[in-house]
């Protein structure tokens, strides 16, 4: 998929005196993140089969602050979120969809109490509504008869309460849905929340990822869905830890829907 | 009045008095944490709590000790009514005062004696966990010392309350049995019957039995009595605060931390020239000590009051820290030891306090002493310790806290955290890449 994507910005739209159905905020690591591209690219390739009438900030958006504020800088929290959201009610902004669970908090938890109140929703749960809405439709395709398993993002999981909507659309595959021992509100950490993913871990006897990657991998998957580009990023370094890359693989479920459609 | 009653009633006065003491100097301990208002969303709370604390639904997650402690809960709330009827006995110098409800008392009785029997098997059996198959949680360095004491004493305690009950009522049965006058015939003996004879109890002389059933009697009074007061320098304080901890949960997703409307004012001021900067926070006077406004929390008195109940609450169980992802992969990190410290730092001040007779002088010491930067900066804030643990309590917020503190007040991090907040501040991203660069994934 290296074929530019026209992808129309909040500003353009507003310039022409429209609103999208919904705002799509790719965040940092969508933006940035060459592995995590990948799953804003087949996110958006979902979102034009669907015929959605999206929109992104674009060159507006700016990090939500939650590695900042998890790592106890609240000044620059503020700095952020304030900034976000006057953007954001600035473009009359009803509904957000977005890929990352740490976004997704953020917007849907944190900027209520700076004005910005937003319906907020995980990309995981907008697949899983346009499936039932029947706007796209997805049957098996290449991970039918592939046994997956769903690694829960705990900022989706324990911390906003959404456990069934990613297991929901990995269902519509057709394919072997496998649970790891540590699942939905018991579900282990990849390690890069609270602001992890940009330190070093603090010494220890393992990494976190490495439990957890050994933890998937046992289930005998094929595939390790997951639902955060950092979770993303932790199993897939996981996975070539144990060696594993050839067998196993670590996809986004976004990556998973556009992939076995053929979007 | 007999010399007997006079000496019960001023054991129960003695000992109530006491107890209500030691609870009002744990109160104040709470208190000197910041306010906070969680009174809103009553209905909720009142439904958190039938559910979590009363009806021990986080307990059942891990199924053996879950259903054991929810015998031990049981017997402890049921056999409480035997203990109302100790009471009228003592007081008014009676004997089985509650025999006048017929075949009601018998089943009282029965269920008591059964329940009893539980309650003595589950702790005899977490004794066992504890110190003979050496669970993980139950034998980490972070109990060293007084608390796994503690928590022996506790189910040895519960273990005599419980054989000094049946026994009671076996030498009671026994003496009912051979119709000594003041045994009157009543209740159903279903454990302490079988216990009787197996004890031999029907041949003993009536004075003997007497005797038994009597230092049995005062034994169990005396030991709920010094158990009542054992709680408040023990662990055990959870079986009263597990209520009003889990009525005063966190009701917001786990994930959400908690505001700091000032600092949210003074951004506000700082982006907009029209807001004016917020005014200086009224002084907050605490145990008579002034207490500077602080960015997080250096001390007990910087966190909330709940976070403080949290401290009380925390029984040591270890649940939270058995799912922690940092410390079952080797980190220092416990969720467990971080509300051990909070607690043993909040009793420290509170000895303190009593020493100034009620005021307080810095010590030079903090919750920082015990809880090092290593600890705060293993937390990923997954939240499997506040999912996990069975009363709500919630170390996150308490690390949150500390780690505002670190950074705000001390600018002390960890270096690759600095870059990140370097970024974050001028590109408006967690990495080197400019607001420019935003759009080029639908390029490449």
């Amino acid at each position: 998929m290296t074929d530019p994507v026209r992808i129309p910005t909040m500003a353009e739209l507003a310039a022409a005196g429209e609103a999208p159905e919904v705002l799509f905020w790719v965040g940092c690591a969508g933006a940035f993140d060459d592995r995590a591209r990948r799953i804003t690219k087949a996110f958006v390739r979902i979102l034009h089969a669907a015929k959605v009438r999206f929109a992104v900030l674009g060159t507006e958006e700016s990090c939500t602050g939650d590695p900042a504020r998890r790592a106890g800088n609240e000044f620059l929290f503020q700095m952020q979120a304030q900034q976000n959201v006057a953007v954001l009610n600035g473009y009359g902004v009803k509904r957000i969809v977005t890929a990352c669970p740490h976004c997704f908090n953020t917007l849907r938890n944190e900027y209520p109490a700076l004005g910005g109140s937003y319906e907020v929703m995980h990309h995981t749960q907008f697949i899983n509504a346009l499936l039932k809405e029947g706007r796209i439709k997805v049957e098996g395709g290449d991970f039918k008869g592939k046994r997956i398993t769903f690694h829960d993002p705990c900022y989706l999981g324990r911390g906003n309460g959404e456990y069934e909507a990613p297991r929901e659309v990995l269902l519509k595959l057709d394919a072997a849905l496998v649970e790891m021992k540590r699942s939905r509100a018991q579900g282990f950490c990849c390690g890069a929340g609270g602001a992890q993913m940009f330190k070093e871990a603090e010494p220890g006897d393992k990494e976190v990822n490495h439990e957890r990657s050994e933890e998937a991998v046992a289930t005998g998957a094929q595939i390790i869905a997951a639902g955060c580009p950092f979770c993303n990023t932790m199993l897939t370094d996981g996975v070539k830890k144990l060696q594993q890359e050839g067998r196993v693989q670590v996809l986004d479920v976004a990556e998973l829907i556009a992939g076995a459609g053929e979007l | 009045m007999s010399p007997a009653q006079l000496l019960f009633i001023a054991l129960l006065a003695g000992g109530g008095i006491l107890f209500g003491r030691n609870l009002m100097r744990v109160r104040r301990n709470i208190l000197l944490g910041r306010d906070e208002d969680r009174s809103n969303r009553r209905a909720e709370r009142w439904a958190v709590m039938a559910r979590v604390a009363l009806g021990q639904g986080k307990m059942v997650v891990r199924p053996v000790a879950g259903l054991l402690h929810i015998v031990v809960y049981a017997g402890f709330v049921i056999i409480n009514i035997e203990v109302l009827e100790i009471v009228v006995d003592g007081v008014f110098g009676t004997h089985r005062a509650f025999a006048f409800l017929g075949p009601a008392y018998d089943l009282l009785i029965g269920s008591f004696e059964v329940l009893a029997l539980g309650v003595w098997a589950a702790c005899a059996i977490f004794l066992v966990r504890r110190n003979l198959i050496r669970l993980r949680r139950f034998v980490m360095k972070e109990l060293d010392g007084w608390p796994r004491t503690d928590a022996n004493l506790i189910l040895a305690t519960e273990i005599a309350l419980m054989s000094a009950f049946l026994l009671m009522n076996a030498a009671d049965l026994a003496l009912q049995q051979q119709q000594v006058e003041h045994y009157v015939q009543v209740g159903a003996f279903p454990v302490s019957g079988p216990l009787a004879s197996l004890l031999g109890l029907h041949a003993l002389a009536p004075s003997t039995l007497i005797a038994i059933e009597r230092t049995c009697w005062w034994f169990h009074i005396i030991g709920i009595m010094a158990f009542l007061n054992y709680l408040v320098v023990s662990k055990h304080l959870h079986i009263l605060l597990a209520f009003p901890n889990t009525w005063y949960s966190k009701l917001e997703p786990r994930t959400k931390v908690a505001e700091m409307p000032r600092v949210a004012d003074e951004v506000r001021s700082m982006l907009d020239a029209t807001v004016p900067p917020p005014a200086a926070a009224a002084p907050r006077t605490v145990a008579g000590a002034e207490m500077p406004e602080r960015f997080g929390a250096r001390d007990v008195f910087d966190l909330t009051w709940k976070n403080l109940l949290d401290a009380y609450t925390c029984t040591e169980c270890g649940r939270c820290t058995s799912e922690c992802p940092a410390n079952l992969t080797g980190k220092l990190l416990s969720p467990r030891k971080v509300m051990m410290d909070t607690r043993d730092r909040l009793e420290e001040v509170g000895r303190a306090i009593d020493v100034g007779k009620g005021t307080w002088k810095d010590d030079g010491r903090s919750l920082h002493t015990r809880i090092s930067e290593e600890e705060l900066w293993a937390c990923t804030t997954c939240n499997a310790c506040t999912q996990a643990c069975p009363v709500n309590i919630d170390p996150v917020d308490i690390i949150m806290q500390m780690r505002r503190y670190k950074v705000m007040e001390e600018s002390s991090t960890r270096p690759a955290l600095t870059g990140m907040f370097n970024n974050v501040e001028n590109n408006g991203a967690p990495w080197a890449f400019g607001p420019d660069k935003r759009m080029d994934w639908a390029r490449s």
